[in-house]
């Protein structure tokens, strides 16, 4: 049988004023009717551009300048434009990552679905529209008539995916491309939509070409992987061969800097992989990987191209010119003890903040703007407590609450009602301009996006003297000096100093962003989700970071996430929020251990994990989280719990269960009953 | 729905009354220059301040200001002093002849920025984009007067096709319809050089979404993708602005009409001004700044019909 | 929506996407990327700085004084080996009054452009920072005055006032300011949310502070973009003033005015005419040119 996808040798070139640069660089793989292929790889490693190429849909200015792509055995680069269109949307089709700007914001869902059947040689429209209605059915979306009549930003994002997925199953393809279609989707929500794909693909026999950077996500859906490189195939094979036997060093590296949930909190460092990708290792003939890489050896890697060669497992290769020292190396290592990492006892870690029913709500609509008037309920109840050098984690999906808890505690937005004391002050009731300085000075924060987290117009060293001159009160040359003394305790190279935000990379400008936040000597440190717009092996790197200057400094860390393997690796306490509320509280040992809240179940039997023989999750999770504009009057998570008791959940407040001192569950159900298996 | 054309007329009126009275107070604050204006400059100061008193302009600002208001509102905007005329005569005399210009003008200007707009927005930097926005920066950088005297050296000075001037008058054996040629062609070409700019980077803003991508990768042919996919999403934001012409179609012709000696609304506005005819200046003002209310109605209707998302 | 009830006023759809590339370079970058990449700002830039060269030469370089008539001249008024393009229907040289010309409009257009750059600017930062009641007035405000007519505006204010280069310079400011307060309130609304203005804040900077130098450069790119539309736009007004006998008053040279006097002989002596219109013409197109390839490589990079 041919090969649905097949690329020979694929380069992948892109040219502009300064020059050409070689994107895609020797790139082969196939596609069997009814397989599945994972490609992962950071941002920049090329992946994304070949699964345009594989669409014949490259951007301008790039091009394919050698080898060859076959769909169903024909090259693509002869065909000419009917033909392609005929094979587009029909035979390979594509579901995208951000499915809100995939979907036509003015056009029915239902035109934009019917439109597929139509250009494909179907007449009847009726027979699209039914057809329409049933995919819609297919991909579990409720009440599929009427979805046909709305227009995407009346969905969720979810939803939205769901539809991007029906509209390329319309014409029952031979191959799906899906480009990170779960990134940026909120946990629960990415483990329905893989759940989805799994049983299409079992359904309809669809082959997939499955793009992403979550091993994790790759793992679940996967019967091959690719691991991209700076542009270049470092290993493939099959899934389990990779992952049980990684053989090249940066597939190593990957899978050694992922936190793991299974992992406790004191379980060693992670390992980030050393330096970050620079555009002229790109152009490199030998190993891309190089100048990264503890194994390299100039002589053997960097002289002449290194060819892909085979592995241990079978059908795996890599393109290491050192396989067998890597493989020695590695065995070696996992055999060696881990170096537990200790959390001392309660004495040396008192309680830096104490936050007692919290609340925030804010009016919306109504006014000048018009809109339905109503109060959005951020937060409810919240208490919960930090520790100086303590990490407290809250994680939740987005609209949890957690972001607003982060604002009302750094003083962006006062809160409604509650307390949230430190020292002397109760920061709930004490916006940022009513601060004293010195309370600033205790208070600080390290945000998401590394592109807007410090000012493009200025320097770092702006960023990182301004603190110093306005909390510490330093003067100029003393800023000037003690600049420098920070970026070297977030090893940044003093020279650093002068360069502007763009000439740093994402995890450089998160250094930076810490060493801001650090600089006034702070005791509270806030990091909103610090790392999760990090590629993995930049994140390591900041986390370890993160952990010594709070080892060093003694200070309170709120660690915002929605990553609960990250929450896993550095949380010592834990607090998981639904909607504004606090459903499970306790030291992190307890909550990542039955019994569980049924929503922290849900969420742990989530998250994927980068094993592909991790058990498919029991609980997945329908609808989405509620507006937070409606009255509460039961649990906030009773319209989507599995174990819901109806006519007690939906209009009862939830009692809190005690399982162990200090560890809170707020549920109907009694201890005995409580989720205590995934 | 009710709570949007609520806020509309709540909007227009405030707006309405801040420049009419803006506009009274700037010229009948001192009445005695509205007396000199009508007796002349070789009156005496008691001749003026019995004048004054006569039409009752020693009275205080705001009740002059609302008296007039109310007349206005009856239609009757008083006496102009230049047409000697009642100034609601001249005013729609006027303004039927600016209204005949910018209606031509208008269904004109409209598809062929449209057309341009999308031609050259819809594949960024090719060559048909290059011209056309070459071609609609050089046409709105050109002054309606010096394009007015370009034309007027090409078409009646070296061609003798059309009519130098256009009265609106046949006596000079040029048919009415031939007099329009010119003006309108300066007026289109001014301003569509403007909005085919506006109207392309609207496009290629839209031709950069994913969901255009998503549109082609269905299997869908480029034209279709244009016409189904980018064009309504492309007019959105220009949407208002294309409404907006309206304004200056009705209100910014006087160069137009000043070269052409077009019998307009705006060649009406500058005699006034020239000759504080103060009557005159109000009416028209607050009929231009009613227009712009309109069009701004209307553009938040049609804005709101496009664009789905925009609930009332 | 709220934004869509503002929306009067001939005003580009600001394009905030570009704020945050765009100001990653300084003022200087960008102009000299603009002038070495894209060739139609190149040669909107040549157009400009021939202009200006013409400017500020004038007292050296025009062969006439700008007033003095040549009777003489008045027998063939068209271009000769003494006057190279010609004289005026009073019989004063064509091109020292060009040269001169191009003097008052450079000196005009810019100050009134920056002027109105400032006060836009300023309201514009408070207006998006602040937002609340001091938005809504400020917008408000603005909004009356972008709902009059422009020239019907010029048209009662100067000939109320009296038409002085002073005058001119502050209708087209006040005129001009809303427009580019909207501008700047776009991007202060973008920008305001972003991290390091939260960080600014938590390290207890003053809002002047915030405003200025947090915010401010970081409106750089759609500002200079702007300042030579707006230019353009207003070399444009003050042609139109000119030409409809408001403009600055008679005889020192100015090109609108030169187009009025001399268009009544257009059969006769068409040179009069076209040579003024040709020159604020060009002057324009280079403006536009200018800002259009500035825009087009603050985008590409």
């Amino acid at each position: 049988m041919t090969d649905v996808l097949r690329l020979e040798n694929v380069s992948i070139e892109y040219t502009n004023r300064k020059g050409t640069m070689r994107i895609v660089d020797d790139v082969s793989f196939h596609i069997a009717p009814g397989e599945a292929l994972g490609l992962v790889g950071e941002s920049g490693c090329g992946k994304s551009t070949l699964a345009l190429a594989a669409m014949r849909y490259l951007p301008r200015g790039m091009r394919v300048s050698k080898g060859r792509i076959l769909f169903d055995g024909a090259d693509l680069a002869t065909l000419d434009d009917a033909a392609l269109r005929r094979i587009r949307g029909n035979r390979v089709a594509m579901v995208y990552q951000d499915p809100m700007s995939s979907l036509n914001p003015v056009i029915t869902i239902g035109r934009q679905l019917v439109e597929v059947p139509l250009l494909h040689g179907e007449t009847d429209a009726r027979k699209a529209h039914e057809r329409a209605v049933r995919m819609l059915h297919e991909v579990r979306l409720p009440d599929p008539e009427r979805m046909m009549t709305r227009y995407p930003h009346e969905l969720s994002g979810g939803q939205q995916q769901r539809v991007v997925i029906a509209m390329a199953l319309m014409a029952e393809p031979a191959l799906l491309i899906m480009d990170e279609p779960t990134t940026g989707l909120d946990v629960t929500i990415e483990a329905a939509i893989l759940d989805l794909v799994r049983e299409l693909r079992r359904r309809f026999g669809t082959a997939i070409l499955f793009i992403s950077h979550n091993l994790g996500t790759v793992a679940r859906i996967c019967d091959k992987i690719g691991v991209l490189y700076a542009g270049r195939l470092v290993e493939t094979g099959p899934i389990r061969s990779v992952f049980g036997t990684p053989a090249h060093p940066y597939t190593n590296g990957l899978l050694a800097a992922l936190p793991r949930i299974e992992a406790g909190r004191t379980a060693a460092p992670l390992r980030p992989i050393a330096g970050t990708l620079q555009a002229a290792d790109r152009a490199r003939t030998g190993c891309a990987f190089a100048p990264r890489c503890s194994f390299a050896v100039p002589a053997l890697c960097e002289a002449a191209p290194v060819p892909l060669v085979p592995a241990d497992g079978a059908g795996q290769l890599a393109r290491c010119a050192r396989l067998d020292v890597v493989a020695a190396a590695v065995r070696g290592e996992r055999h060696a003890a881990h170096g537990a990492r200790l959390a001392g006892d309660e004495a040396d870690a008192p309680v830096l903040l104490s936050v007692r029913d919290l609340s925030k709500r804010y009016p919306v609509g109504g006014g000048l703007s018009g809109g339905v008037k109503g109060e959005v309920r951020a937060l409810t109840d919240v208490t919960l407590e930090a520790r100086a050098r303590r990490t407290l984690a809250i994680v939740g999906e987005s609209g949890s609450g957690k972001s607003t808890l982060a604002k009302v505690l750094s003083g962006l937005t006062e809160a409604s009602a509650g307390e949230a004391r430190l020292g002397d002050f109760d920061l709930g009731a004490t916006g940022i301009d009513k601060r004293p300085q010195d309370l600033k000075r205790r208070i600080q924060m390290v945000f998401q996006n590394p592109d807007s987290t410090l000012n493009p117009s200025h320097t770092v060293e702006h960023a990182v003297m301004r603190p110093l001159r306005l909390l510490r009160g330093l003067s100029r040359s003393a800023a000037k000096a003690e600049a420098a003394r920070l970026l070297e305790k977030v090893r940044l190279p003093a020279e650093m100093l002068r360069r502007m935000p763009h000439q740093l990379s994402g995890g450089q400008r998160q250094r930076v962003a810490l060493a801001r936040a650090f600089a006034g000597d702070p005791q509270l440190v806030l990091a909103d989700e610090p790392v999760s717009a990090l590629d993995v092996s930049v994140q390591a790197a900041i986390v370890n970071l993160l952990a010594d200057l709070q080892a060093a400094s003694g200070i309170a860390l709120v660690l915002i996430s929605h990553d609960l393997a990250l929450v896993r690796h550095m949380a010592d306490t834990v607090a998981v929020m639904y909607l504004g509320r606090i459903v499970e509280y306790g030291p992190a040992d307890a909550v990542f251990a039955p019994p569980w809240h049924p929503y922290t179940a849900a969420l742990l039997a989530a998250v994927p994990r980068p094993d592909p023989d991790a058990p498919e999750p029991s609980i997945i999770l329908a609808g989405s989280m509620p507006s937070p504009l409606e009255e509460m009057k039961g649990c906030p998570f009773a319209s989507r719990c599995p174990r819901r008791i109806d006519g007690l959940c939906d209009t009862t407040p939830p009692p809190v269960r005690t399982p162990a001192a200090g560890h809170d569950i707020a549920c109907h159900l009694d201890l005995d009953t409580l989720p205590a298996t995934l | 729905m009710a709570r949007f054309w609520a806020k509309q007329l709540a909007n227009m009126a405030i707006t309405l009354f801040a420049v009419s009275f803006l506009v009274f107070v700037l010229n009948e604050l001192s009445p005695g220059d509205v007396v000199r204006k009508i007796i002349g400059p070789y009156a005496t100061q008691d001749q003026v301040e019995r004048v004054t008193q006569q039409m009752g302009l020693d009275r205080p600002v705001l009740v002059r200001y609302f008296e007039w208001m109310g007349n206005a509102l009856r239609g009757d905007f008083g006496q102009s002093l230049i047409y000697k005329r009642p100034v609601a005569e001249v005013l729609w005399d006027r303004l039927g002849n600016t209204l005949l210009l910018a209606g031509v003008c208008f269904a004109i200007i409209v598809p062929f920025s449209v057309f341009l707009g999308v031609l050259a927005g819809m594949r960024e930097r090719s060559w048909i984009d290059r011209s056309v926005s070459v071609f609609s920066s050089v046409c709105a950088s050109i002054p309606e007067f010096a394009m007015g005297v370009f034309l007027l050296a090409i078409f009646v000075v070296g061609l003798g096709w059309l009519p130098g001037a256009s009265p609106l008058r046949s006596g000079d054996g040029w048919p009415i319809w031939t007099q329009l040629v010119l003006p309108a062609m300066v007026v289109v070409l001014y301003d569509s050089g403007y909005l085919i700019a506006m109207i392309r980077t609207s496009m290629v803003e839209v031709m950069r979404q994913p969901f255009i991508r998503t549109a082609v990768l269905k299997g869908m042919d480029f034209k279709s993708v244009v016409l189904r996919h980018a064009l309504r999403n492309a007019l959105i934001a220009p949407f208002t602005v294309i409404l907006l012409q309206i304004n200056y179609l009705v209100a910014g012709l006087v160069v137009v009409e000043m070269v052409f000696a077009y019998p307009g609304f705006g060649r009406m506005m500058l005699e006034a001004a020239l000759a504080k005819d103060i009557a005159v200046i109000e009416a028209g003002t607050l009929v231009a700044v009613f227009v712009t209310m309109m069009t701004q109605i209307v553009g938040d209707l049609g804005y709101r019909a496009l664009d789905p998302r925009i609930r009332l | 929506m709220s934004e869509t009830g503002h929306t009067a006023g001939q005003v580009a759809p600001v394009d905030t996407g570009a704020v945050g590339r765009v100001a990653t370079t300084s003022v200087g970058r960008l102009l000299w990327n603009g002038l070495t990449i894209s060739p139609i700002a190149t040669l909107g830039g040549g157009i400009i700085v021939f202009w200006a060269l013409m400017a500020v030469l004038a007292p050296v370089l025009a062969p006439y004084p700008p007033n003095q008539m040549d009777p003489m001249a008045l027998v063939d008024p068209f271009p000769s080996a003494t006057h190279w393009l010609g004289t005026d229907q009073l019989g004063r040289d064509m091109l020292s009054r060009i040269m001169w010309g191009a003097r008052t409009v450079l000196i005009v257009a810019p100050v009134a452009v920056l002027g109105a750059a400032i006060i836009g600017t300023l309201l514009g930062l408070l207006s998006g920072y602040r937002g609340g009641i001091v938005d809504t007035i400020v917008m408000r405000v603005g909004d009356v005055l972008l709902a009059f007519p422009q020239i019907i505006l010029y048209l009662i204010i100067l000939a109320k006032f009296g038409a002085s280069a002073f005058n001119i310079i502050l209708v087209i400011a006040v005129t001009k300011a809303p427009i580019i307060a909207r501008i700047v309130r776009a991007v202060t609304l973008d920008v305001k949310n972003r991290d390091y203005v939260a960080a600014a804040r938590m390290r207890g900077e003053s809002t002047l502070h915030i405003l200025l130098v947090e915010i401010l450069p970081n409106a750089r790119g759609p500002l200079i973009v702007d300042f030579f539309l707006r230019l353009g736009y207003t070399t444009i007004a003050i042609g139109v003033l000119g030409f409809l006998g408001i403009g600055l008053p008679p005889p020192d040279p100015d090109w609108g005015g030169m187009i009025k006097e001399s268009y009544g002989l257009i059969f006769v002596y068409p040179h009069m005419t076209l040579i003024p219109a040709a020159a604020v013409s060009s002057l324009v197109v280079g403006f536009n040119f200018l800002a259009t390839g500035l825009r087009e490589a603050a985008l590409d990079d």
